[in-house]
């Protein structure tokens, strides 16, 4: 599977046929910081994505003076 | 497609908030989002319906999702984007600001900093003795102040969300600084030449603005600011996700809770008599306010006495007093900042 990271933009193969909580947990992200989208849909982390998917990991997380 | 289902119609979910124990569909959602800032917008008595709201907007994903909000409740939302010069960002950042407002025949006020006011931010942050989020702080907020007055607005939004509140608030509490965590309020109301502000976000999880703005197409800036790596606020929010991710609704407990049982024990202590800068005319507490001393430093050019040497910790305490603004860990205003 496919998987897009953000901040910085790189681009990682994992496994997949796995629930998306699990990828999450493989990559040391806390599902409370990203957006995990797949073909312009949210995945919560219950979903199960395939090895065919390619997903996007969006962190939510914005600093700085505002 | 989810295991999950919606707390409220029980359709598949798409946005699990774990701190309410709840997951929601899209349309569920945004339903939520949008009862959250009316929450917010009743329990402060924000603004009305004849109010003209000036929402200060970057082309992120808080301040549009705002902006989106508040235009869909059917608020008098224009909207204000100043140009900060910071390259390609900026660039990337006016694009989508234009567009959300175009597509919505929303009114946008655009200040550019360098043709209004001769410099721009990362010539600030390189040339000046604050750091570049200090003076990026304080540049924003002065702007905002004076485009509010030029247009007669009534009320200054900004999209401050619970993430923001409460990593402000921990870095306040670590120093106790006090005057500080006293100003720490979703409303700071007008006061001589300074407009009313409010953070009608202040309930709302980056998390939540991010599926907001996702799931209603808006189309944001994704990107980080390049200036901003390192800045001690995100530090701050990484903490307070480490306890949150044992703990669902640490944040919301230190930062609700605060408001509702700890603010009361904070009098303001700055009630600084303001006066008008003897520059630009708009309230400060000395003869020249802090962004006019900052653009002259920045440019070279010379106010009309000396601008007179200052300590870090005094310039950290002005800056943060300044246009009775925005509260922010010391640091992020101190030389050695971000």
């Amino acid at each position: 599977m496919k998987v897009r990271l953000r901040n910085p933009d790189r681009e990682l193969e994992v496994a997949g046929d796995r629930k998306v909580h699990v990828v999450l947990a493989e990559l040391g992200i806390n599902p409370d910081t990203v957006l995990v989208i797949r073909e312009r849909e949210l995945l919560t982390r219950e979903d199960r994505v395939s090895d065919a998917d390619e997903i996007e990991i969006r962190p939510v997380i914005s600093g700085g003076a505002r | 497609m989810s295991g999950m289902k919606c707390r409220r119609c029980k359709a598949p979910a798409v946005v699990e908030i774990r701190r309410h124990n709840a997951s929601f569909c899209r349309d569920c959602f945004v339903r939520h989002v949008q009862e959250q800032v009316k929450r917010a917008i009743g329990a402060y008595d924000m603004f009305g319906p004849k109010d003209r709201l000036l929402v200060a907007v970057s082309g992120g994903k808080d301040s549009l999702a705002l902006w989106d909000v508040l235009l869909e409740l059917g608020y008098r939302a224009s909207g204000l984007y100043v140009g900060l010069g910071i390259g390609e960002y900026s660039s990337r950042s006016a694009e989508l600001v234009r567009a959300f407002a175009r597509a919505r025949s929303a009114e946008l006020i655009e200040v550019d900093l360098a043709s209004e006011y001769g410099f721009d931010i990362p010539t600030a942050g390189a040339r000046g003795s604050r750091s570049t989020c200090a003076v990026c702080g304080l540049s924003k907020r002065y702007v905002f102040n004076r485009a509010a007055l030029e247009h007669g607005s009534d009320v200054i939004v900004t999209g401050h969300n619970l993430d923001d509140e409460a990593a402000t608030l921990l870095g306040n509490t670590l120093r106790w600084q006090t005057d500080y965590i006293a100003r720490q309020c979703p409303i700071l109301p007008a006061e001589a030449g300074l407009v009313k502000k409010v953070k009608p976000l202040y309930r709302l999880s980056e998390l939540e603005t991010a599926a907001y703005a996702f799931l209603r197409g808006i189309d944001y800036v994704v990107e980080e600011c390049p200036l901003v790596a390192g800045n001690t606020q995100l530090r701050y929010k990484e903490a307070m996700d480490q306890l949150e991710a044992t703990s669902p609704g640490t944040k919301a407990q230190f930062f609700l809770s605060y408001l509702e049982r700890g603010a009361p024990l904070f009098a303001r202590q700055d009630e600084a008599d303001l006066r008008p800068c003897g520059s630009c005319g708009q309230p400060t507490t000395g003869r020249f306010c802090a962004f006019c001393r900052a653009r002259a430093q920045v440019t070279g050019t010379r106010l009309e006495e000396p601008v007179a040497p200052t300590t870090p910790e005094a310039e950290a305490r002005e800056l943060a007093s300044e246009l009775a603004g925005e509260v922010l860990p010391v640091e992020i205003y101190g030389r050695a900042g971000a």
